[in-house]
């Protein structure tokens, strides 16, 4: 098993209107595709953990050396790129969290299209392949 | 648990037991693995306050039964009639309860459970731990766990896997898998037990403790005692493995009086019976290269001859790239490192961007005094890693060739 870290960010995939001129229903189909899919991840003993983040107009930026941390807001770089939100699945293989990415960025908008949602596929370090079976190394 | 190692020992050994009874006379693996977890606590409670039962395992059968019944006597009148008529029956003998042990072996690692959910339903209805200390194991929620036992207990109860020792003629195959998933768990802990991640080496004990057991009960079997010797080998290195910060120290820079003598004396009692036994199978191999590099003193008094031709037989056994990718190691050794990169051309369609080509190219480079391309290797690997410890290690390697 391996983890991974899936991770969306504000790139809107094939639909440039913005969610807040769906209808409601729309977002509704939405919100309960991820439900869904977040229940289908925990139900098969898969999610470790999953978030969505506060919009960028809330982030600061924390630099300190050796006084006193320095706070602004931002960072101001292109809105697109930030991080909106991300889960963390722990699975059999790459392919497992390539098949749960491909979910993710399958998630319904305006007249239930999917969105097409760049997803970004990270794997968390943690045990080595094969230790076991390389004494040497 | 907080009933102290005795108790905690005793449980662990006793549950796989009462499980196979629980599980064959009600004929509800579910039910029963709930009825047994019930019954643990139960014991892990009491037993420290009122002393250990003359019957320890007779208690857990009782009070397992117990919560059975509780269940089924709201479901069935005349079930709850059937099992307590059942239960009159006279206590299984020592024969028996070996074969419940492996029964639940069997069934926890039966071919159609994916490993990750063998291995946790294992941990849970052999190894005895609580969901909290599987799932901590494995640096997952409690939940997330408790969702993937209670899947793969579903997964058996739908393939309809009749609760039964297996048959003779599929005995070996399925012994395979127990083997391997032993193995996995073994691996597992081993492979990640430095620095912050130590405190899973637990899950390697409870490895050992199983593999101990499978041998108790099959001593006459040569893979499973080879087995038992390669985690024991592997497992006397442990504490020469790790720097005070974790950081991962390679074999040829251990320092060897921190090896676990006991251990490596076990392991290689255990490997020499079974070798003589006959049958050499891919886990008295990796045992017998195990023990070359723990008998060897000091580094340079390394058998590498003979680790080479080991390495040749665990080859032509396996067709394993990984194998081979050790045998380069050992025909550097050997022959030098010019022989030892040509070996790895072979691989590269094989391994083709897997780290552990590049960090032993780095190393023959280094080896032959080509810092430039081994620094590049050393690179290479380490971006490519999963471990954080290998990352740091081969990270230092470049950085310390590069200082020159």
């Amino acid at each position: 098993m391996a983890k991974y870290l899936l991770i969306v960010d504000y790139r809107p995939g094939v639909v440039e209107t913005p969610m807040e001129q769906w209808a409601p229903a729309e977002i509704k189909a939405h919100m309960d595709y991820y439900t869904a899919l977040n229940q289908e991840l925990t139900d098969s003993g898969e999610l470790v953990d999953g978030y969505a983040l506060t919009r960028p107009e809330l982030a600061k930026e924390v630099t300190a050396g050796a006084g006193a941390p320095v706070v602004t807001d931002g960072p101001f770089v292109e809105f697109k790129e930030m991080l909106a939100g991300f889960q963390v699945v722990d699975v059999e293989s790459q392919e497992r969290a390539i098949e749960i990415a491909a979910l993710v960025s399958r998630v319904p908008g305006p007249g239930g299209v999917p969105l097409e949602q760049p997803i970004s596929v990270r794997r968390v370090m943690g045990a080595s392949d094969f230790a076991l079976l390389t004494p040497e190394l | 648990m907080t009933a102290g190692p005795h108790i905690e020992g005793l449980l662990r050994e006793l549950a796989p037991q009462v499980l196979g009874v629980l599980a064959r006379r009600f004929g509800d693996f579910d039910a029963a693995e709930d009825a047994v977890q019930e019954a643990l606590l139960a014991a892990a409670t009491r037993w420290p306050v009122d002393g250990v039962p003359d019957n320890p395992r007779g208690w857990l059968l009782q009070t397992g039964s117990r919560k059975l019944l509780d269940q089924v006597r709201s479901e069935q009148a005349r079930r709850r009639r059937e099992t307590l008529a059942a239960l009159r029956e006279a206590p299984a003998g020592a024969a028996q309860e070996h074969d419940d042990t492996l029964t639940v072996l069997f069934l926890c690692c039966h071919p159609a459970l994916t490993p990750a959910s063998a291995i946790a339903l294992t941990l849970r209805a052999v190894g005895g731990l609580s969901t909290a200390e599987i799932a901590n194991a494995f640096l997952v929620p409690e939940a997330t766990m408790a969702q993937r036992i209670s899947r793969a207990k579903q997964r058996i109860k739908a393939s309809r896997v009749p609760f039964r020792a297996p048959e003779r003629s599929e005995w070996a195959p399925r012994l395979r898998s127990v083997l391997h998933v032993l193995y996995l768990i073994f691996n597992e802990g081993y492979a990640s037990s430095t620095g912050a991640e130590l405190h899973r080496t637990e899950l390697s004990g409870e490895a050992i403790r199983l593999t101990r057991t499978v041998n108790r009960m099959l001593p006459d079997d040569s893979e499973v005692a080879g087995l038992l010797a390669l985690m024991l080998l592997t497992d006397a290195r442990r504490s020469a493995r790790a720097g005070p910060d974790g950081q991962l120290i390679p074999l040829d820079e251990q320092d060897r009086t921190l090896w676990d003598r006991r251990l490596i004396g076990e392991g290689i009692a255990l490997l020499d019976a079974a070798v003589a036994r006959g049958a050499v199978g891919e886990y008295q191999l990796q045992a017998a290269i195990a023990a070359l590099h723990d008998r060897a003193g000091r580094v340079q008094d390394t058998d590498w001859p003979q680790i080479l031709a080991l390495y040749g037989l665990l080859e032509r056994m396996t067709g394993n790239p990984v194998v081979t990718l050790n045998r380069a190691i050992a025909v550097a050794m050997v022959h030098g490192p010019a022989d030892g990169l040509k070996l790895l051309e072979t691989l590269d369609a094989r391994l083709a961007g897997h780290y552990r080509l590049d960090a032993v190219r780095g190393h023959f480079h280094e080896m032959a005094g080509e810092f430039a391309a081994a620094v590049r290797h050393y690179t290479a690997a380490a971006a490519r890693t999963t471990s954080g410890p290998e990352q740091r290690y081969l990270t230092t390697r470049a950085a310390r060739l590069q200082a020159g």
